[in-house]
């Protein structure tokens, strides 16, 4: 949260001072639409942003000024000199209490109840000073990223230059010594290389990871209940666009939770179930970052929308309903409008989409809409690659080398190889690959070269595109590479297979070939039919996946299952280090004894796997051979027998058992097994009325466990017996004798039976003693 | 008014360019070919940490072409940069401009590279603008 409160602060300054200009101009013409909204989206997005930083002072500010200043855009208002200076000392007030917040002091509320007062219709002119501005040393400081681009062109330079002299140093005998010193040299160059590279990359996790807390506040606040599911978060952008992505992706999320989904009860009503979906996913596609928005609310309102913006009275009705259903859906966008009626503390008046837009356009992106009325709304925004890293696959096609997006990538297979078969189906090539059947494109055809090898002895490269995958045949493929792409040159990227260029480590330039425009140009097409199938079909796959569950070899040879849910995380561990103490097996792990559960026979040594299982209050470990997979599992189980095994399902075609864990927790348990440790006294001559009523309570009162009769597997800690007496289940445990007689018996260890503090020493010195 | 011309040969004749346009000179090494580029396009080439795009002058204008990679002048269009391949550099010189006039018969692309003439000791010398040889022939159609 420090983080994000960072750069808040570093932001709103930011703004502020862009907007000092925009102010004073605005109190010279109150009337300026522009100026009035540039204030209004501050206002906004200060808002905003106090709404998931928990910062209610600020937030009530820029909420009330927001209010006025919504007013004005409605027309409901004119912005008199009284009203300008009211906002404008609620725009100080908020430069002060973003300082004073940096800075770590107090500021007091004097005067906060007065300047909010102030901005009511009639009320008395404020006179306000403007603040003194004093700044604290910044632990952070912000960069141009002009600065970084020249950092990351110094740093590939250097990179070349130390590979220049490297082949330079390869081609005459050199000296060790000098080998030895540019290993270090190229050690430190690639460092740097990573550092200087971060500076400019991020994961889409610095994006996404304040994601869950802003839907979590945002439907509290609402009365919604909404889950959050994100996808791709290690996608790495540029941090420039992660910067540019934070503000509109927030805004989207609050009006997709505020807009789209519904209140819990109307959810029921229209029969979805009462917790809404939303889902964040982001992906590489070709040469753009593709991020999706989706939630399954009600959609947009095309007719309201127009309402809307009818009664605004920029645009006729009879106009808007003209528009193509596209350019209606993208009326959203249009400022100022709201299709809610009252405004909220939440997303406002739809003020988020007008500003999402901008900022999205500012770096080159772009936004679609596809809205299914009632069933939800999906935002899809395509982002530039520009400048980001991205993992490719190198491949050799002729003389040639190309580089295809990693992600792009399903597998890659010997053409040769067994289970692959290429026919020739009229003029299409067909790649057969395990049974599925798929378009094939020679890359040297498509690029008009001439390929170095024979047909079988190339690879085939298995290109999904999301509407459907084809194989696309080259000569080799080498390695795979982290490379920065830099869009090519107009020329080139006309003719629609490239992605871009890139200098790998070699120093010699490569192209990034584009999956889709190589399909594209191979006249290989996937109707739009096929692909919302075959979305569909996936989607309910991901409905209903089943249970997941984690396959293993188990110490008997057999394969067996367990829900994955209770499987806390797997370890290695020794065979050796699993020991037989007081009646279980046990593993010390980290400082502390874990029951160990097996089926069958645990190896004398060697290497085994421990699931380690969670059962909430404790855990436990199970131990197998190796867990191999995780399946998820939607056949109904056959019961078993009370026992490990709860039942066996059909995995695959295989009869595979599922172990209990319900089970193993109830045998091997925490609970139980705290209760385990406790020494077992065994107490010879159960018909002993005494016995029973008197010294058992006494031995469990003193944390003991005390039996009559010894379970399988069980083996006494210490016995005791009536003198004379010599219990065949004692075995080697040590005896106590107990005596009718003080000081007494005839060997005179006996323990007189009513002495209960003698008794219980004489029980805890055999143990000691063991 | 007279201002600072490289002076070059492209497809053995004399030509002048603008050093205004020019950012560097360079040998050229290791170009890469680019599959379906124009023919224009001789392919991409590193220069530094760049990526530099090649241009074939002897293709821009129409002509077979150049037999052989040498040296290029570096210049940069709408942000992108372009090595422009000429066959000989000679020297940078500064000249006055003169007009092409109408009587001056030349073909086609030619013309539209040609931006006027210098004089060299009585020697008439193409200006020669590398932006034009960049886009091309594409765009005269």
């Amino acid at each position: 949260m420090d983080d994000l409160l960072q750069d808040f602060i570093a932001e709103t300054r930011e703004t502020l001072e862009t907007l000092s200009g925009e102010i004073v101009a605005w109190e010279a013409a109150p009337g300026d639409r522009a100026r009035l909204d540039a204030i209004f989206r501050f206002v906004h997005t200060v808002k905003g942003s106090c709404g998931f930083l928990d910062l209610p002072r600020l937030q009530r500010l820029s909420h009330a000024a927001e209010d006025v200043l919504a007013q004005v855009r409605d027309g409901h208002r004119t912005p008199d000199q009284q009203l300008v200076n009211a906002v404008l000392g609620i725009v100080d007030r908020i430069a002060e209490i973003v300082e004073a917040i940096d800075a770590g002091t107090a500021l007091d509320h004097s005067g906060e109840d007065l300047l909010i007062a102030a901005l009511e219709d009639g009320s008395a002119e404020v006179h306000h000073a403007a603040p003194v501005q004093v700044r604290p040393a910044s632990r952070s400081v912000r960069l141009s990223v002009d600065l970084l681009d020249r950092m990351m062109g110094g740093m590939s330079d250097m990179v070349l230059a130390r590979n220049e002299l490297a082949r330079r140093l390869r081609d005459s005998d050199c000296d060790p010594a000098i080998e030895a010193a540019l290993e270090r040299m190229s050690a430190t160059v690639a460092d740097m290389r990573d550092a200087v590279t971060l500076t400019r990359m991020q994961k889409l996790d610095a994006l996404f990871s304040p994601l869950p807390r802003v839907v979590r506040d945002t439907a509290a606040s609402l009365g919604k209940a909404v889950s959050l599911s994100i996808d791709g978060a290690d996608v790495e952008l540029d941090r420039e666009m992660i910067e540019a992505m934070r503000d509109p992706l927030v805004h989207i999320i609050r009006n997709s939770i505020d807009h789209g989904i519904e209140f819990p009860a109307d959810r029921r009503k229209a029969g979805k179930p009462e917790n809404g979906r939303l889902t964040v996913a982001a992906r590489q596609s070709g040469n753009q970052i593709v991020m999706e928005i989706i939630d399954d609310g009600r959609g947009i309102d095309v007719e309201r929308v127009i309402r809307k913006l009818a009664e605004n009275g920029s645009r006729s009705e009879a106009e808007l309903r003209k528009l193509p259903d596209q350019a209606k859906l993208a009326l959203i966008f249009e400022p100022g409008l709201s299709t809610k009626d009252a405004a909220t503390e939440v997303s406002g008046r739809g003020v988020g989409m007008d500003v999402v837009r901008a900022s999205v356009d500012q770096i080159g992106g772009r936004i679609e809409l596809d809205n299914s009325p009632g069933k939800g709304l999906r935002i899809t925004i395509h982002l530039p690659l520009t400048l980001s890293i991205i993992s490719a696959v190198t491949l050799g096609v002729g003389n040639q080398s190309f580089a295809l997006p990693r992600q792009a990538v399903e597998e890659i297979v010997s053409a040769g190889a067994q289970n692959i078969r290429v026919d020739q189906l009229g003029s299409a090539s067909i790649a057969t690959v395990r049974g599925r059947k798929l378009p094939l494109v020679r890359l040297c055809d498509v690029l008009r070269i001439e390929s170095s090898g024979h047909e079988t002895a190339g690879m085939l490269v298995i290109v999904g595109m999301g509407t459907g995958s084809y194989a696309l045949a080259v000569d080799t493929v080498f390695d795979t590479e982290e490379l920065v792409i830099k869009p090519a040159v107009p020329q080139i990227m006309a003719s629609g297979v490239y992605g871009g260029q890139t200098l790998p480590d070699s120093g010699q330039p490569m192209l990034l070939l584009d999956g889709a425009g190589i399909a594209a140009r191979a006249n290989v097409r996937f109707g739009i039919n096929g692909a919302f199938t075959r979305s569909e079909e996936e989607a309910e796959v991901e409905e209903d996946l089943g249970m997941p569950a984690l396959m293993f070899l188990d110490l008997d040879g057999s394969r067996r299952s367990i829900p994955l849910s209770v499987v806390d995380r797997i370890e290695k561990a020794r065979a050796e280090a699993v020991a037989m103490s007081a009646g279980r097996l046990r593993i010390a792990i980290d400082g502390s004894m874990i029951t160990v559960a097996v089926t069958g026979d645990l190896p004398p040594r060697g290497s085994i796997a421990l699931l380690r299982l969670n059962c909430g209050d404790g855990e436990i470990a199970y131990a197998v051979r190796e867990a191999f997979d995780i399946v998820h599992v939607r056949d109904e189980m056959t019961p078993g027998e009370q026992g490990p095994v709860a039942g066996v399902m059909l995995v695959e075609g295989e009869q595979i058992e599922m172990i209990d864990p319900n089970w193993l927790f109830e045998q091997f348990g925490p609970n139980e097994a705290a209760h385990d440790a406790s020494p077992i006294c065994l107490l010879a001559g159960a018909d002993d009325g005494w016995m029973r009523n008197f010294v058992k309570p006494l031995l469990e009162s003193a944390g003991y466990r005390a039996v009559f009769k010894l379970e399988a597997g069980q083996a006494p800690a210490v016995v005791l017996a009536r003198e004379g007496e010599t219990p065949d289940a004692a075995g080697t445990a040590p005896l106590v004798h107990l005596s009718d007689r003080r000081g007494g018996g005839a060997d005179r260890a006996g323990i007189f039976r009513y002495d209960r503090a003698a008794l219980l020493g004489a029980v805890a010195e055999r143990l000691r003693t063991i | 008014m007279e201002s600072l011309y490289l002076v070059a040969r492209i497809a053995g004749r004399p030509v002048v360019i603008d050093s205004e346009q020019v950012e560097s000179v360079i040998d050229l090494a290791g170009v890469t070919d680019v599959p379906l580029a124009p023919g224009h396009v001789r392919g991409i080439s590193a220069l530094r940490s760049r990526v530099v795009t090649v241009i074939d002058s002897r293709a821009a204008l129409g002509l077979s072409p150049s037999p052989e990679i040498g040296r290029a002048v570096i210049t940069q269009v709408d942000g992108h940069h372009y090595a422009v391949m000429v066959e000989e550099l000679e020297d940078v010189v500064p000249f006055a401009a003169n007009p092409l006039t109408d009587g001056i018969a030349l073909d086609r692309v030619w013309r539209k590279a040609g931006r006027g003439y210098v004089e060299r000791d009585g020697e008439p010398i193409l200006i020669v603008d590398v932006e034009c040889l960049v886009h091309g022939d594409e765009k005269s159609d």
